[in-house]
């Protein structure tokens, strides 16, 4: 039935487009704002589009910006679908840096792979073992995970402004007005640039910011991706993720999904911390202020999985429009004098209007269910509906 | 030393910093126990807080101040509640989205109105006549010579424990918490109680707020509540959902904050990073002790679905 199919295809199109309407109507709201704020919303919205993509320099700056954002954001994608709530990305984030900046710091002088592979590693595991004590809390005393990876990122706030005032500090910066930072990390360390070379003879992102961790984050999102619907462990992931109960009695074990999806989520949120260091800040350097380091990167990438509908792969495309917003509104704020601060609020609207519409997806799914006539197709669709779900 | 660390002084801190903490925490408390968690009460305290200084800087009227952190309070709370009762949002992620809301926002309204922090005279203390002029144990200093938001604050707790427990609006409350069919069932309505208890909790973290920025800190700048408001819900937690048990939280954390005021005013040289750190921890571990959690209202984040 070639109409079912093109409605069954419309359905899907207008569920995938709902997160964009969340934007588009967080915008409409920022409009207001604006007015409120006596700016002229074309120029100001322009300002945000031309400082976010107008230039080669400026994607590029988008797309350094978006890497973080896509990191955290993967590991969002993790532990939401296993239904465990985690706000910590900061802290996992300041963990793994903490770890893989110490981890460089300390192999100076061995080869540039080796220092890259082992911050990395070091970066990731701390971030998963941080992650994974929220994880371990829930499983195993029952403690809210959204609280404890709340205060979790406080803590991690305050022992990174810790050590980069004492035991980390640049031995070169001393005095009581000294900046918190590292040492800077040895050029091999370093990522490379990311140049792409165009068949005509020029070559894309020449001389930006832009680095290799982006292509370390796209391969993660598709590892990512494969892990949760090609393997036996992404399945019982999500499976605990959408019937904790029906789970059990399947002989999954809910705990150990539980600290897992939030082990892999730390984990993703270390290498942003990491990332971060080796590929654009060249030490770890903060204000002092909570995020003084991650730039919120850490909320900012529950904002973009959730746009991206929990999918790694949809997270590529949301980070970089978010990283796009954050590069674009400092623009804004440059030519007129609108505060960057206007995207915090946007991406808070942004999270309350793509949860909200989630309802309109289930509504239109009873609609479906409703509208199917025979008690075989309604049979099948729902079978069709759980294997979506799970 | 110890007389130092244990002045009465340090005492009358405490309280005083655990206005905030009663303000958002019985508030967000009546939430929950009506089935409701609002993770946005530090978006909303910030909002309350910008509101109630920038109204106090421009008027000087203090009772025009908290109506504004009041009226904010309300309007965000139409919206949460909108969004979690009527939408059937999950609770846990549009409470970002409120706190990210509310963060972003105070700070733009206050770099684009106010510019550079700027200090008001909040609300004097309060001295009570002859019980503040006790000398004995401090009692007087310790109790009696507060701004009148922290007796408010404190007035709280026996009010909202009586309605609780004595009255049909908090039978109605708890029912809705416990068992949502049940009370469908008995013909309450269920989402207009929700949407009361989430109205007054914003409410309330919008008083928290003004009770920073026009009463305690009398300042207002860039997230002002550093945490603040976070606390104040798992303070809930910690408290098992009763208003006593959220004040001796609070009074618990505020006896933290102003002993770490105190130890670095005398010079004892602990690393002030541990000291902010000491609050996060202590939650922590005191969620992991809580964490039986029988009193925990057990329809608690779940929306209520009447399947029609």
């Amino acid at each position: 039935m070639p109409s079912s199919n093109l409605r069954a295809f419309i359905d899907r199109l207008i569920d995938g487009l709902l997160p964009l309407l969340s934007l588009v109507a967080a915008l409409a709201v920022a409009s207001v704002l604006l007015i409120a704020l006596n700016a002229d919303v074309g120029q100001a919205y322009s300002a945000l589009i031309e400082g976010a993509f107008g230039t080669q320099n400026a994607f590029a700056e988008t797309l350094v910006k978006s890497i973080p954002v896509l990191f955290v954001a993967i590991g969002i994608c993790v532990a939401f679908r296993a239904n465990v709530i985690n706000i910590g990305g900061e802290g996992q984030m300041i963990a793994g840096a903490l770890a893989g900046t110490t981890a460089t710091l300390a192999l100076a002088g061995s080869p540039g792979w080796l220092i890259i592979i082992a911050s990395l590693v070091a970066g990731f595991l701390a971030g998963a073992l941080y992650g994974g004590l929220a994880g371990f809390l829930k499983a195993q005393f029952n403690v809210n995970e959204i609280l404890s990876t709340i205060m979790l990122n406080q803590v991690a706030v305050q022992m990174m402004n810790f050590l980069l005032n004492g035991p980390l500090l640049d031995p070169s910066e001393q005095g009581l007005n000294h900046i918190p930072k590292t040492a800077r990390i040895v050029a091999e360390a370093q990522l490379p640039r990311l140049v792409i070379g165009l068949p005509d003879g020029t070559a894309l992102f020449d001389r930006t910011r832009l680095h290799y961790g982006l292509v370390i984050a796209i391969l993660l999102a598709a590892a990512i991706y494969v892990l949760l619907w090609r393997t036996p462990i992404g399945y019982r992931i999500r499976a605990v993720g959408y019937n904790e109960r029906a789970s059990r009695y399947a002989g999954i074990s809910v705990r150990r999904q539980m600290i897992l999806s939030m082990f892999l989520a730390g984990g993703c949120a270390g290498l942003a911390g990491v990332v971060q260091v080796l590929g654009l800040q060249y030490r770890l350097q903060t204000d002092g202020s909570p995020g003084g380091f991650t730039a919120n990167a850490g909320f900012n990438g529950i904002v973009a999985a959730l746009f991206g509908g929990l999918n790694p792969i949809g997270a590529i495309p949301a980070s970089i429009l978010f990283g796009g917003l954050l590069v674009g509104a400092q623009n804004m704020q440059r030519d007129l004098g609108v505060p960057a601060s206007l995207i915090t609020a946007i991406n808070g609207i942004v999270v309350v209007f793509v949860v909200s519409s989630q309802i309109l997806i289930k509504w239109r799914g009873r609609r479906r269910l409703q509208q199917s006539t025979s008690r075989t197709e309604v049979a099948v669709e729902n079978a069709v509906v759980a294997e979506q779900q799970v | 030393m110890i007389e130092n660390i244990l002045a009465p002084s340090v005492f009358a801190t405490c309280l005083r910093l655990s206005t905030p903490y009663l303000f958002a925490g019985i508030g967000e408390m009546f939430g929950q126990r009506s089935g409701m968690l609002n993770l946005g009460v530090e978006g909303v305290m910030l909002m309350g807080a910008f509101f109630a200084h920038y109204v106090v800087l421009n008027t000087g009227s203090l009772l025009l101040g908290v109506i504004a952190a009041l009226v904010v309070g309300l309007v965000m709370g139409v919206a949460i509640a909108f969004v979690n009762v009527t939408l059937k949002a999950e609770q846990g992620i549009s409470g970002i989205g409120v706190y990210l809301f509310g963060l972003g926002m105070s700070e733009l309204l206050f770099k684009t109105l106010v510019g550079t922090p700027r200090s008001v005279s909040g609300f004097p203390p309060l001295h009570i006549p002859v019980l503040s002029d006790i000398e004995f144990l401090g009692i007087g200093q310790i109790f009696f010579q507060h701004n009148l938001l922290v007796y408010v604050a404190f007035a709280l707790v026996p009010i909202s424990a009586y309605v609780l427990r004595r009255t049909p609006l908090g039978l109605m409350i708890r029912a809705v918490g416990q068992t949502p069919e049940a009370a469908d069932a008995m013909g309450i309505n269920v989402a207009r109680v929700r949407y009361m208890t989430v109205i007054f909790g914003a409410m309330m973290a919008g008083l928290a707020g003004a009770s920073l920025s026009i009463a305690l800190l009398n300042v207002f700048q860039q997230n002002l509540t550093s945490g603040l408001g976070f606390i104040a819900i798992a303070l809930v937690y910690f408290g098992r959902w009763r208003p006593v048990g959220v004040m001796s939280g609070a009074l618990l954390f505020s006896f933290v904050n102003a002993l770490q005021l105190q130890i670095s005013a005398i010079g004892i040289d602990v690393p002030s990073e541990f000291a902010v750190m000491a609050p996060y921890v202590i939650t922590i571990i005191a969620l992991v002790f809580a964490s039986k959690q029988t009193e925990k209202p057990t329809a608690l984040t779940k929306p209520f679905d009447r399947g029609e």
